[in-house]
């Protein structure tokens, strides 16, 4: 089933009426739930029931990447010198890892970022309409797409969670 | 702190952004003329080459060394409180984190400037990094100096993410209240930053796994600047202590520093609110703990020097407390381990001018400390007839007091154009307005 492009936006003063109004969308059965809200809160993400973000596999492909390219670039191009200085053996373990160790928090470090930005579906161009700029400073938003039929009872239910406002939004 | 609501945090915070009065132009454009006289006696160096200088063999790593190593471990503290206390959840952090983490990358855009302008050539500065080439040489990875060229990139670059990625929620917040060009610059940094539940969660992952990262990454840093000595079998220098001592006198050197720029900030952005007596105290006590690190090195230094029944280690440390930089040595000793003991009495660490006047002595101590090991170790090596002395000229003067207005340049930048505290971290701190227990955003 196709994704609605419409749906209504509920803007609340209180975290708890938020979290009320997500349990009854839930109950009713709108599961395309979006919030928006000023700082994180783990109380959302459990009420919105999201799984973990994998941001972390990023950032473990990344190190394991980092630790590979270290590995390869100080063996590889001392191989290709094969030069001896200081007496020490062409390929020095220890020294090299130094270099490993940095290019894998290097690499991790650059591939966490790089996860969120994939994730988050960031940057954005276009700042979606459901967005209002008190949604970064101090209300909280629910953002639910639905179909225009549907309207009026998920209106309904916001409203009853103390919804300050309802908008309709990509009409 | 508590009290305050979600709108109060943004106008408090943002207040500081607002357009600067005449001091602060005033302070800007001083600040600019010293920088300018700086980068004067930089090109000068490039001109008449090195010898304007006062390298003097044996002596031919000094100020601009001292300087690095100075500005690398600035750089410290802001990763020890915006990562480390991150991780280990202190509440206390979110006031101070964004000033601390600025200084970190200011601090690396300093220290990045001189081994540049050692290499008396900087143009050639990519010789540094492993490419591929006609002549098929590659870099020596088994040199401490290449493992320096890739400890301090990752951490410049990790750094400046940790950095940018804090803010991104913060300048939304900016870019909803204001128009015209700045409204633009503000978006660009935001990067259509919505606050929904699905970038907040990847947001916070990311957050989680960078500070985790950059906390090894920290320890390695200083660890492998001081390799660059360790490694080395200059007397005063070959030695294990290095790395542990010169991280502890790095975050010690990085606290004081944020200390002396939170002070001013406070005052003059009227943020007591935010920034407390409390949040200064602990970064005191924080520095009580670093200070005895930095004291016990430096008694294990003389211990071993003596222990080790080696001659020329031993002639090294007399030369050190006796010799021509013995005063530079008893300023490290006295602000670097003793002065800081004064904090032990609340009466002094509860009091801002005593916290300011502190922390700049440990500043001016951990630069003697930088300057003492570098110099004293090249100038008096094995043998007698090769010892030598460093004295600086006017241009390694104008370029150190040109280090520090190109830090403070950044920074005077960063105070007027960026929030200096960090805002969604002060919400997070705060209680969530509830409609069941009667609070309000």
């Amino acid at each position: 089933m196709a994704r609605p492009s419409a749906g209504l936006v509920g803007s609340f003063r209180h975290l708890d009426s938020l979290l009320e109004a997500i349990s009854r969308l839930h109950q009713a059965g709108y599961r395309d739930l979006q919030a928006l809200s000023p700082v994180p809160h783990h109380a959302i993400d459990e009420a919105l029931k999201k799984p973990p973000s994998p941001v972390r596999v990023f950032t473990l492909i990344g190190c394991l990447l980092g630790a590979a390219t270290g590995l390869v670039l100080t063996i590889a191009t001392s191989l290709h010198v094969s030069l001896i200085t200081g007496g020490k053996p062409i390929v020095s373990i220890p020294p090299f890892l130094i270099i490993v160790f940095e290019l894998t928090i290097l690499f991790g470090g650059l591939l966490t970022l790089g996860g969120m930005l994939l994730n988050a579906r960031l940057p954005l161009v276009h700042i979606v309409p459901a967005y209002d700029p008190r949604f970064s400073e101090d209300r909280f938003g629910l953002w639910i797409r639905c179909e225009v039929r549907d309207f009026d009872p998920v209106t309904r239910l916001l409203e009853s969670a103390d919804a300050e406002a309802v908008h309709r939004v990509g009409e | 702190m508590s009290d305050l609501t979600y709108s109060q945090v943004d106008r408090d915070i943002l207040r500081a952004m607002q357009a600067p009065g005449r001091l602060y132009y005033v302070v800007f454009f001083a600040n600019l003329l010293v920088l300018a006289w700086g980068i004067f006696a930089w090109q000068y160096t490039i001109y008449r080459g090195l010898g304007v200088w006062g390298l003097t063999h044996p002596v031919m790593w000094a100020m601009d060394i001292t300087n690095f190593v100075f500005w690398v471990g600035i750089a410290h503290s802001g990763t020890l409180i915006s990562a480390i206390l991150y991780l280990f959840r202190v509440r206390w952090r979110a006031s101070v984190y964004r000033t601390a983490e600025a200084v970190t990358v200011f601090a690396l855009l300093t220290a990045g400037l001189f081994p540049l302008i050692h290499l008396g050539r900087p143009w050639f500065f990519y010789w540094l990094l492993p490419y591929p080439q006609g002549g098929g040489l590659w870099v020596n990875f088994r040199s401490p100096l290449v493992w320096d060229v890739f400890a301090v990139m990752t951490y410049m670059i990790i750094s400046v993410l940790f950095f940018f990625t804090g803010l991104v929620p913060d300048v939304a917040v900016v870019r909803n209240r204001t128009t015209g060009w700045r409204h633009r610059f503000y978006a660009f940094l935001a990067q259509g930053w919505q606050g929904t539940d699905r970038q907040w969660r990847h947001y916070k992952a990311a957050y989680l796994f960078l500070a985790a990262l950059a906390t090894p990454l920290v320890v390695s840093v200083h660890s492998v600047v001081s390799w660059d000595f360790a490694q080395s079998v200059v007397a005063g220098w070959h030695s294990t202590i290095f790395a542990p001592y010169f991280v502890a006198g790095a975050i010690h050197s990085g606290l004081a520093m944020v200390i002396t720029l939170l002070i001013p900030l406070r005052r003059i952005f009227r943020l007591d609110t935010y920034l407390t007596q409390t949040h200064l105290e602990n970064l005191a006590k924080l520095i009580i703990l670093t200070g005895l690190i930095v004291g016990y090195a430096y008694v294990v230094e003389t211990y071993i020097a003596w222990y080790s029944n080696n001659v020329p280690e031993w002639q090294r440390f007399v030369y050190q407390v006796t010799g021509e930089y013995a005063v530079l040595f008893w300023i490290m000793i006295l602000f670097n381990s003793l002065v800081p003991l004064l904090f032990f009495v609340k009466r002094i660490r509860t009091s801002t001018p005593w916290l300011f006047g502190i922390s700049i002595l440990i500043n001016i101590g951990m630069w003697c400390e930088r300057f003492v090991i570098i110099v004293t170790g090249l100038a008096h090596e094995y043998d007698p007839y090769s010892w030598g002395l460093f004295i600086p000229t006017w241009v390694d003067i104008s370029i150190t007091l040109g280090a520090f207005a190109w830090f403070f340049f950044w920074f005077l930048l960063f105070a007027k154009f960026l929030p200096v505290i960090s805002i969604v971290e002060v919400k997070e701190e705060l209680p969530p307005p509830m409609k069941s227990t009667g609070s309000e955003a």
